[in-house]
C-alpha cells in the first residue's frame, strides 16, 4: 500500500468522522422543529450538542485541510468544480455557529425565534447538500484533460445525487434522533424514540434504494460487504431503538454511516474524483496527490495527532456523559 | 475583458474582504484567551472574588467574539479550492500541509476545550477548567503559527523545488518552512500586533466603566492588566516590526520602496512622512521626509543605498521578463503609515495610561487610593480636572479600535504589497485565480459574504456592546463552590439545573 491510498483511506476515515459527528448534530438542529413543542425543549435539544458541535465540526476543517494538502488536484477541482453547492454549504455553517453562540445572548422572543429557525435551517440544508455533493463525485461528473470541472451547477441536481442528499437528510435526523433518546431524560426521550423508528424506516428505504443504485453502476465485492454491513447496521439500529436499546442503536447508526462511506470510497478506488466525460480524465490517487515526501510528513503527523484528537473528544464526550431534560435547562441563562 | 471585473480582480476583492474581516477577530481571540486565562488563573491561586468576576466578564466578550472568528475561518479553508484552484494546484504540496497541520492539531484544540470550558463551570475540578483555558490559547497560538508559515512561504518561497513534468511546487524541506526567518519574524509581529488588540480591548471597556465609576474593584484591575499588555507588546510590536521590515527590505525590497514611495533609489534615503504621488509618471509631487531614516530601518546604517521602485520595476523586468511589478503603491504606502500610526499611538495612549493610573511611584501620599476606589489621573503633582480627566477616559475607550485598525492595515499592506505576486518571484497572482469559475459566480458569492458578514458585524457589536457595559456578573455560591469531581458532584441534585446552557 503506497502512501497515496493510506492517505486516500484517511480521508475517507475524516470524513466518516465528520458524518458520524455533525451528522447527529444536523439531526438534531432538525428535530428542534420535528420533535421539540417549545422553547425549553429546543433548548434542551441545542445543549445536548452544546459542548461538542464546535469539536465536531474541526472534521470538516480538517478533511478539507487534509485534501489540500495529500491531493491538492482533488481539492482544487472538488471546491471549484462544486462552487454555488459549497457556498451555500459554508453559508449555513457561518449562521449555524453564530446561532448557537448568540440565539440565548437576548431575551427578546423574536431574536430567539430567529435563530431558531436558522438552527433548523442550517442544519437541513448541509445535511441535503453533503448527500448530493458526494452522489456527484461516485457518479462522475464533467471533469476535462485539464482536471478542470466544465458542467454547470444544474448538472449537480440530477436524480442520483439528489436522492444520495435525501439519504444523507434522513440518515443524519434519524441519527440525530437515537442521539436525543441516547442523551435526554423524560418525555422528549420517549418521543425521541417514537420517533427514531420512523425516521429509521423512511431512511431504510430511501438508503437501500441509493446504495443498491450504487453497487449495480460503480460496485465490486468489498462494496458489496461494505453495502450488506450498512444494511444490517441499519436493520440493527431500527431494532435496537424499538425495543429501548438506545446506546446499541446509536453505535449501529454511527456503524451504517461508516460503512456507507466506506462503500462510496471504495466504488470511487483508485479514483477520487472520475470524469463523466473520458475515463482517461479521471482525478486518481495517482495523478492528484502529493508528492511522496509531503504525505509522509502528512502520515507522521496524522499518526502522532489523530489518536490524541479522538482521546480528549472522547473525554469531552465523557465530562457530559450526564442526560438533561427541561429540569436542566434555567429560565434565565442568557 | 474590464479590468475591474476580471476574474482575478473579484477573487481578490473576495479574498480580502472576507480575510480581513476574519482577522477583526482573531487578534482579539488571541490575546484574550491567554488574558483571561491568565484572569482565571489568579482567581484559581489567590480566590479573590474580582479575579472571577473579571474571568466571567471578560470571557463572555470573549466567547461572543471567538464565535465570530470560528465561523470567519471555516470559510478561509475552502476559499482556496473554490477561487484559487490554480494557486491550490500549484503549491498544494506545500501549502496545503501547514493548513492540515493547523486543523489536525490547532482547530481541534481550540473548539474541543473551548466546548469544554463554556460549559464546564459546574462539572470540571476549577484546575482542570482552568487548564481548558489554556489548552484554548495554547490552540490560538499553534494556529496563528501554522496559518503564518504558510504565508511566509507566500511571502518567501522555500525549501521546495519546482517540477516541470507535473507543473508545480513541491515540498523538499518542510522544517525550513516552518523555521525560515519570515515565519518567525511575522509571528513575533502578528503576535504583538494581536495583544496589542486584547491590551486595548480590555483597557478601552474598563475605562468606560471607571468613568462611570462603576464595577470599580474588577475594572481596576482589568485596566492595569489591559494597559500593561498594550505597553509591553505595543514596544515588542514597535521591534518585531522594525525585524520584519529589514527582512523584508532583503525579500522584497519593492514592498519596502512602495511603502516609502522612493521612486528613485537614494543613498542615506529619507523616511517620507508625508508624500502625494504620480504613479503614471514615477515621482512625487509633494513630499515631507526625515533625512536618512529609511536607510537606517533597512540597514542600521544612516547612509546605506536603498533601491527605489523604478530601479526595482527594472530589474525585475530584467529577471522575470516584461511586464509590470509595482504593487498599488498609495495603498502599499497608506497602509504603512496607518498601520504604525494607529499602533504608535495607542502605544502612546497606553503610556501614558500607565503613568496617569500609577498607584505609588512618584505619586503624592494623599492622591494614592483604595482598592475601591476609582485611581486620580495625576499628571505630576495633582491630577486632572474632572473635565480632562474624562476626556482621558473616553480617549481610552477609542482607542480600543486603534491596534484593530493597525492590524487591518498591517496585513492590507503586505499582502498587496507583494502584488503581482501570490507567491513571491514564483507564482503571480492573474495566473492563481480559478479558471472555471464564472464571474457571475463570483460577484454571487462576494456579494453573500459581504451582506451576511456586515449583517453579523452589526449584531455582534450591539451584543459585544450590551454586554460590555453590563459589567461583570454576581457571583453565585455555586460559582465560588465549583465541583472537586469530573462531571460534577451531585447524585443527590441531579435535577439541578446546569450552570451555563445555550
Amino acid at each position: 500500500m503506497e502512501l497515496h491510498d493510506v492517505w486516500f483511506v484517511l480521508i475517507a476515515v475524516l470524513w466518516t468522522g465528520y458524518f458520524f459527528l455533525e451528522g447527529f448534530d444536523f439531526g438534531v438542529g432538525i428535530l428542534t422543529k420535528l420533535l421539540a413543542r417549545d422553547r425549553t425543549e429546543r433548548r434542551v435539544l441545542i445543549n445536548t450538542i452544546g459542548p461538542v458541535w464546535d469539536g465536531n465540526e474541526v472534521w470538516l476543517l480538517t478533511a478539507g485541510g487534509a485534501t489540500f494538502a495529500a491531493f491538492p488536484e482533488w481539492y482544487a477541482t472538488l471546491f471549484s468544480g462544486f462552487y454555488l453547492p459549497l457556498l451555500f454549504i459554508l453559508i449555513c455553517l457561518i449562521i449555524r455557529g453564530v446561532a448557537f453562540e448568540y440565539r440565548h445572548k437576548r431575551p427578546e422572543d423574536k431574536w430567539q425565534t430567529n435563530w431558531e429557525h436558522a438552527i433548523f435551517w442550517t442544519s437541513l440544508i448541509p445535511a441535503l447538500l453533503w448527500g448530493v455533493a458526494f452522489g456527484n463525485i461516485v457518479r462522475g461528473v464533467k471533469i476535462d484533460q485539464d482536471m478542470e470541472y466544465v458542467g454547470n451547477f444544474w448538472d449537480l441536481l440530477n436524480p442520483y445525487a439528489l436522492l444520495g442528499g435525501l439519504v444523507t437528510l434522513s440518515l443524519f435526523t434519524f441519527h440525530g434522533a437515537v442521539f436525543t433518546a441516547l442523551k435526554t431524560v423524560g418525555d422528549i426521550r420517549e418521543r425521541a424514540r417514537r420517533l427514531a423508528l420512523q425516521l429509521g424506516l423512511v431512511t431504510a428505504v430511501l438508503a437501500l434504494v441509493f446504495l443498491i443504485w450504487t453497487q449495480i453502476d460503480n460496485g465490486d465485492g468489498k462494496s458489496l460487504i461494505a453495502m450488506i454491513v450498512a444494511a444490517l447496521a441499519l436493520v440493527g439500529a431500527i431494532g435496537a431503538i424499538k425495543v429501548g436499546r438506545e446506546g446499541w442503536s446509536f453505535a449501529l447508526s454511527g456503524i451504517t454511516i461508516a460503512a456507507a462511506v466506506a462503500m462510496l470510497f471504495l466504488t470511487l478506488f483508485p479514483n477520487v474524483m472520475p470524469s463523466s466525460l473520458n475515463e482517461e480524465w479521471n482525478l486518481t490517487v495517482t495523478n492528484a496527490s502529493s508528492s511522496p515526501y509531503t504525505l509522509k510528513i502528512m502520515t507522521w503527523c496524522a499518526a502522532v495527532a489523530t489518536p490524541i484528537v479522538l482521546l480528549y473528544q472522547g473525554w469531552t464526550y465523557w465530562v457530559f456523559r450526564k442526560r438533561i431534560g427541561t429540569q436542566h435547562i434555567a429560565a434565565d441563562s442568557h | 475583458m474590464d479590468l475591474a471585473l476580471a476574474p482575478e480582480t473579484l477573487a481578490r476583492w473576495q479574498f480580502g474582504i472576507t480575510t480581513v474581516y476574519h482577522f477583526l477577530f482573531v487578534p482579539i481571540t488571541i490575546s484574550l484567551a491567554a488574558l483571561v486565562a491568565g484572569l482565571q488563573t489568579a482567581w484559581v491561586r489567590t480566590e479573590k472574588e474580582k479575579y472571577l468576576k473579571a474571568t466571567k466578564f471578560w470571557g463572555k466578550l470573549f466567547l461572543i467574539n471567538i464565535a465570530m472568528g470560528v465561523v470567519t475561518g471555516i470559510l478561509q479553508e475552502f476559499q482556496f479550492g473554490m477561487n484559487w484552484s490554480d494557486y491550490s494546484r500549484f503549491v498544494g504540496d506545500i501549502f496545503g500541509a501547514p493548513l492540515a497541520f493547523e486543523a489536525l492539531i490547532a482547530f481541534f484544540f481550540e473548539s474541543t476545550f473551548i466546548g469544554l470550558w463554556i460549559f464546564g463551570w459546574d462539572k470540571l475540578p476549577k484546575k482542570i477548567h482552568l487548564a481548558c483555558m489554556w489548552m484554548v490559547s495554547i490552540g490560538t497560538i499553534l494556529s496563528a503559527y501554522f496559518i503564518l508559515a504558510a504565508n511566509s512561504w507566500m511571502q518567501h518561497p522555500v525549501g521546495y523545488k519546482i517540477n516541470e513534468e507535473k507543473g508545480r511546487a513541491e515540498l523538499t524541506d518542510f522544517w525550513h518552512v516552518l523555521t525560515q526567518n519570515t515565519a518567525i519574524a511575522q509571528m513575533f509581529h502578528t503576535m504583538t500586533g494581536a495583544f496589542m488588540v486584547g491590551g486595548a480591548f480590555m483597557a478601552g471597556i474598563a475605562a468606560y466603566h471607571l468613568m462611570r465609576k462603576k464595577h470599580i474593584e474588577t475594572m481596576k484591575t482589568s485596566l492595569r492588566l489591559g494597559l500593561v499588555t498594550l505597553a509591553i507588546s505595543g514596544v515588542l510590536s514597535a521591534v518585531s516590526g522594525d525585524h520584519l521590515g529589514k527582512i523584508m527590505f532583503e525579500q522584497q525590497p519593492m514592498k519596502m520602496a512602495a511603502a516609502e514611495a522612493l521612486w528613485d533609489g537614494e543613498e542615506s534615503a529619507p523616511f517620507s512622512i508625508f508624500a502625494y504621488g504620480d504613479v503614471d509618471e514615477g515621482h512625487n509631487k509633494v513630499a515631507i521626509e526625515i533625512p536618512g531614516l529609511l536607510s537606517f530601518l533597512a540597514h542600521n546604517n544612516f547612509d546605506e543605498y536603498v533601491p527605489g521602485i523604478n530601479d526595482l520595476n527594472e530589474q525585475m523586468q530584467e529577471k522575470y521578463g516584461p511586464g509590470d511589478y509595482r504593487p498599488n503603491i498609495p495603498v502599499a504606502y497608506w497602509g504603512f503609515r496607518w498601520m504604525i500610526g494607529f499602533g504608535m499611538a495607542s502605544l502612546g495612549i497606553g503610556l501614558l495610561g500607565l503613568w496617569l493610573t500609577r498607584k505609588k511611584f512618584l505619586l503624592p501620599q494623599h492622591l494614592r487610593v483604595g482598592e475601591d476606589e476609582v485611581p486620580h489621573l495625576v499628571v505630576w503633582k495633582k491630577p486632572l480636572g474632572a473635565k480632562w480627566g474624562k476626556w482621558y477616559w473616553l480617549l481610552l475607550l477609542w482607542t480600543m479600535l486603534f491596534p484593530l485598525i493597525a492590524n487591518s492595515w498591517g496585513w492590507i499592506f503586505t499582502e498587496m504589497g507583494r502584488q503581482p505576486w501570490v507567491v513571491f518571484g514564483v507564482m503571480k497572482t492573474s495566473a492563481a485565480v480559478s479558471p472555471n469559475v464564472s464571474q457571475g459566480e463570483v460577484i454571487a458569492s462576494m456579494s453573500i459574504y459581504t451582506l451576511l458578514y456586515a449583517a453579523l458585524a452589526v449584531i455582534e457589536v450591539k451584543l459585544i456592546a450590551k454586554y460590555a457595559k453590563a459589567g461583570p456578573p454576581e457571583l453565585t455560591e455555586d460559582d465560588l463552590n465549583p465541583p472537586t469531581k469530573i462531571g460534577g458532584n451531585s447524585k443527590d441534585d441531579s435535577d439541578r439545573p446546569m450552570a451555563f446552557s445555550y
